[in-house]
């Protein structure tokens, strides 16, 4: 195993995936948990949780801060990016995050619920034709271009000055003029359309914390929006699980932590499998 | 089979006859380095399949007449004419279907 390997690979550090990666810790199990910035997770806008056992009136904040502590302190490496693509791939499960590459024997998905990752108009039908989801992947095909970069996350300051180091003339957007762009072109992108003014550029880096689940891993089954799971929160791909929001309602802390769990002890008995 | 690495000078002659897979990437590309092992398992797979590489970084004008703007993007040809592109990650599946 490569340094980069690792037992079971954890998508998001909120809820399920702290929940997930405690337990594949507690079963013995190396695991690394991805996540873009953890509290940029929708719990660090709740207010009072009074509905999480024994831990009552603590903000979303301070829930989400002692969670992810927990990796810290049993040194659960955390990798703090955006995952691009996952590929099922000869008995691994590969995930990108930006230029690096990871690997484990199981993944399990807990990156929330997806409506962030509802597209643009234009989004899905011009990717790879001037649309792209990662600047440091594909940021080098648009040097001394001009191309817009919607921060429709976390950390995307960085990718604008990524872009700009090498060479790209940026128009930077976020906010609520990101949500409401829409991306213009006939067969590759010609222009972004913002507040009713059209800017031409060649590029379009569309940046959020959440890829769409079935865009990041194809041949993932969904159900209605979520990810489909059976009973031990297997999906449709063997050995991917997932846990959490992005498997569906109700939107819940003690749900995602539960299903985490279950996720986490499905993975460890996938592994366990394999390895007889 | 083993996987070619393609430049300006051999690309054409290489793709004139039979049927090839170009596989175009680069060092900073981290969805290239997932594509990487499972293009060279395709290769060893399917002897009768040219399959190459091509550097964007160091054959910019080969990028550009086939008009690449994002990678991993792969393409297929046969004899000499453009077959099948796809833009983005391809399983073992997707490209065999590609060079079909
Ligand atoms: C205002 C508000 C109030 C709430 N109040 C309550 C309450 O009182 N009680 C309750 O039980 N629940 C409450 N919730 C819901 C609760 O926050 C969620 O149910 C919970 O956070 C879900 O946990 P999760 O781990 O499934 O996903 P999330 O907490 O959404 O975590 C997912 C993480 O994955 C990361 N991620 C996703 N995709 C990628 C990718 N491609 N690459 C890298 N990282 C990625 C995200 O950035 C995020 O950090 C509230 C939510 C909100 C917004």
């Amino acid at each position: 195993m490569d340094e980069k390997g690792f037992d079971i690979l954890i998508l998001g550090a909120g809820p399920a995936g702290v929940s997930a990666a405690l337990t594949a810790h507690a079963r013995g199990r190396s695991a690394a948990v991805i996540s873009a910035d953890p509290m940029a997770s929708p719990l660090a806008r709740a207010g009072r949780i009074e509905n999480y056992p024994g831990l009552p009136g603590r903000s979303g904040r301070e829930l989400l801060a002692a969670m992810v502590g927990d990796l810290e302190r049993l040194d659960i490496p955390l990798i703090v990016g955006r995952a691009t693509a996952v590929m099922a791939f000869n008995g691994r499960i590969m995930v990108s995050v930006e230029q690096d590459v990871y690997q484990a024997g199981a993944l399990i998905l807990a990156a929330g619920a997806q409506q962030n990752a509802r597209p643009l108009p234009g989004e899905e039908r011009l990717l790879g034709r001037g649309v792209s989801y990662c600047a440091t992947c594909d940021g080098m095909l648009y040097r001394g271009k001009r191309v817009a970069v919607l921060g429709l996350g976390s950390g995307s300051e960085a990718d604008r000055a990524f872009l700009e180091g090498i060479g790209c003339q940026v128009l930077y957007f976020t906010g609520t003029q990101a949500k409401n762009a829409e991306i213009q072109g006939q067969d590759k992108v010609s222009g972004i359309a913002v507040d009713g003014a059209v800017h031409p550029v060649e590029g379009v880096f569309v940046l959020r914390d959440t890829v769409a689940a079935s865009a990041l891993l194809p041949g993932l089954e969904m159900a209605e929006g979520h990810i489909a799971v059976g009973p031990d929160m297997a999906t449709s791909v063997p050995g991917a699980f997932a846990a959490g929001d992005c498997t569906g309602r109700p939107y819940q802390i003690a749900r995602a932590v539960g299903q985490g769990n279950i996720a986490a002890l499905a993975a460890d008995r996938y592994l366990k499998e394999r390895e007889t | 089979m083993s996987v070619l690495d393609l430049t300006q000078d051999s690309f054409d002659g290489t793709i004139a006859s039979g049927t090839t897979l170009v596989d175009f990437w680069a060092v900073w590309c981290g969805p290239c380095k997932m594509q990487s092992p499972i293009v060279d398992a395709f290769a060893e797979k399917n002897p009768q399949v040219k399959v190459c590489k091509v550097n964007v970084d160091n054959e910019p004008a080969l990028a550009a007449r086939f008009g690449i703007m994002a990678i991993p993007t792969l393409a297929a040809f046969r004899d000499g004419e453009l077959i099948q592109r796809k833009v983005g990650l391809s399983s073992m599946e997707e490209i065999e279907d590609m060079c079909k």
